[in-house]
């Protein structure tokens, strides 16, 4: 059974296709494995067939796990808060039916950061998820339990969201694949919101070819969502060896402080290894990516404040008893059914949005972030990706970074900038490092950005890359 | 909370130091052409199960605190 779960997702479904691999079984054996959750991965899993809608009868391709941020009917969606708690939506996410009807049964929902907030998963409502590599460790946010139980062995793929890199950075902090595709790639019908001009759904896998088949169930327009647009060509399963002819960026002047040394080396390898490839490297400057964390944490915040206006215990989730008026009701439900982290961003978004504050604060971010896609529109005139780490340290403990929001808020320093273009990026585990403080080895990402919608040149080059990088390391198995 | 808001805002400024005058400011980040659907009718969620998430339905409506505060 325990090889059944080694396979990828695209090893498996080769399985199931030459009749050597029953998809039930192998559904099964999936969910007999989640039920072993010692993560907090997951906040809910069908027991005694306890799916409703969601149940699939005959699967024909792999379970998947879902972050809970995604609509399925009938069945508990939180999005990490108390504020959702009880909540069973009465229709499922566009990306939920697309994998329902693809034929995977959901194995569960996910643990998150509260509404996607939070780079350690320690925003959760129902508490942090733990790293599989080392349980006194985060496994990075806000798709933690996405990437803790893709490499924990609790699911063989999962799906998450990147806002400011919500994918990739766990991906990166848990030692998985992480995508987040352009903008527009794939539909957001039934995603609860957060900011909805940076907001994606993307895979967490095991490697980039189930990353690639996952995308391109996913990926289309849909009528229920008027930002998707869908990918331009069919995406098919990457292939390639080298990077002969292409061009790689490294933004200038981004290996400096800040990066652990680590995270450095490993990068500094990997760059030798796409040489080794065939792939050229140069520096590319990108003189407004260091302001990408100033507006980010303007513009995802100010949205987050009109999206989460919702929230307010008439229509749906928890309400607050009080003996007041409507008012106070409105105050005691969002007092009490909100975290920390999701009132500071709301506060902060709403201060940044107020009369007298909004072009300082709002109206400069969206100015700056005009620059920062076009500092990434000239670096892909002359090349093909901009690479970078994909968080500047591997898994740090739980509770180190709670107490400073903002050392939290720089764990996004390199995914941020490719959120605010909305160009796609992709973390692929590039090696060990060990910890800034001492330790056990741990994982580290490498970032790979390309332009608006060139997921398939993307993929292409992620997995010539990993077949050369060869990480096998895995969870408690020790490496180096 | 507040030394901590001001901890982030005080990051956040540095931006406010940048000549951006002559930008554009960015309000979709993909090149997207605006198109029209025909607006035809379909069918939404059945009232009884779009209440059936509130906290507090009552006769066919979301039912709330009286907006004049009790004496």
């Amino acid at each position: 059974m325990a090889e059944m779960l080694d396979l990828t997702v695209v090893q498996a479904h080769e399985a199931i296709a030459a009749g050597e691999l029953s998809a039930a079984d192998y559904a099964k054996a999936w969910a007999r494995a989640a039920a072993d959750d010692e993560l907090n991965a997951y906040l809910w899993r069908p027991e005694d067939g306890d799916e409703g809608a969601i149940a699939v009868e005959q699967p024909r391709i792999a379970p998947v796990a879902v972050k809970d941020i995604f609509c399925t009917e009938d069945v508990p969606t939180t999005a990490g808060s108390r504020i959702l708690e009880g909540y069973r939506p009465p229709y499922s996410a566009t990306a939920v039916c697309k994998l329902l009807e693809a034929g995977a049964p959901i194995l569960g929902k996910l643990n998150m950061d509260e509404f996607a907030m939070g780079s350690s998963n320690e925003n959760s409502a129902f508490g942090p998820v733990l790293n599989p590599w080392d349980r006194g460790r985060v496994p990075g946010g806000s798709s933690g339990g996405s990437a803790a139980a893709v490499a924990g062995g609790l699911a063989p793929w999962a799906i998450g969201t990147d806002t400011g890199g919500s994918i990739r950075q766990p991906a990166s902090l848990c030692g998985i694949v992480g995508l987040k595709p352009t903008y527009g790639a794939i539909s957001r019908y039934g995603m609860i919101a957060f900011a909805s001009s940076l907001d994606q759904c993307g895979p967490l896998t095991r490697d980039v070819a189930d990353a690639a088949l996952m995308l391109g169930i996913l990926q289309g327009a849909d009528p229920c969502d008027s930002t998707s647009v869908g990918l331009p060509e069919a995406s098919r399963l990457p292939q390639g060896e080298d990077l002969k002819g292409l061009r790689f960026a490294v933004p200038a002047g981004l290996t400096s402080d800040a990066i652990e040394s680590g995270v450095r080396e490993v990068f500094e390898a990997t760059l030798a290894t796409i040489e080794r490839l065939g792939g050229e490297i140069a520096e590319t400057p990108l003189p407004h990516a260091e302001h990408g964390i100033s507006a980010y944490y303007v513009i995802a915040p100010a949205e987050a404040s009109s999206n989460l206006a919702r929230y307010d215990g008439v229509r749906y989730g928890m309400r607050a008893e009080t003996s007041g008026d409507v008012i106070e009701m409105y105050e005691a439900t969002r007092a009490a059914g909100f975290g920390p982290e999701v009132k500071r961003r709301i506060m902060l978004g709403t201060y940044a949005l107020s009369s007298g504050y909004y072009d300082a604060y709002y109206g400069q971010a969206q100015k700056v972030r005009t620059k920062i896609a076009g500092d990434f529109a000239a670096a892909f005139a002359d090349f093909d990706f901009v690479v970078t780490p994909t968080s500047p340290s591997v898994a740090f403990g739980l509770g180190e970074k709670t107490s400073d929001p903002l050392a939290m808020y720089l764990n996004d320093f390199f995914t941020v900038p490719m959120s605010l273009a909305g160009i796609p990026a992709i973390s692929i585990p590039a090696g060990l490092a060990e910890p800034a403080g001492g330790g056990p080895k741990l994982p580290v990402g490498f970032q790979i950005a390309a332009p608006a919608f060139g997921e398939q040149k993307l993929l292409d080059a992620a997995f010539a890359l990993e077949q050369a990088i060869g990480f096998d390391a895995k969870p408690g198995g020790g490496g180096g | 909370m507040a030394g901590e808001l001001s901890g982030i805002l005080e990051h956040v400024d540095r931006i406010a130091e940048l000549d951006l005058e002559d930008v554009p400011p960015t309000s979709h980040v993909v090149e997207l052409e605006n198109v029209l659907r025909k607006d035809e009718p379909h069918e939404s969620l059945d009232r009884d199960v779009a209440l059936a998430q509130a906290p507090d339905p009552a006769r066919g409506a979301f039912r709330v605190p009286s907006p004049q505060a009790e004496a």
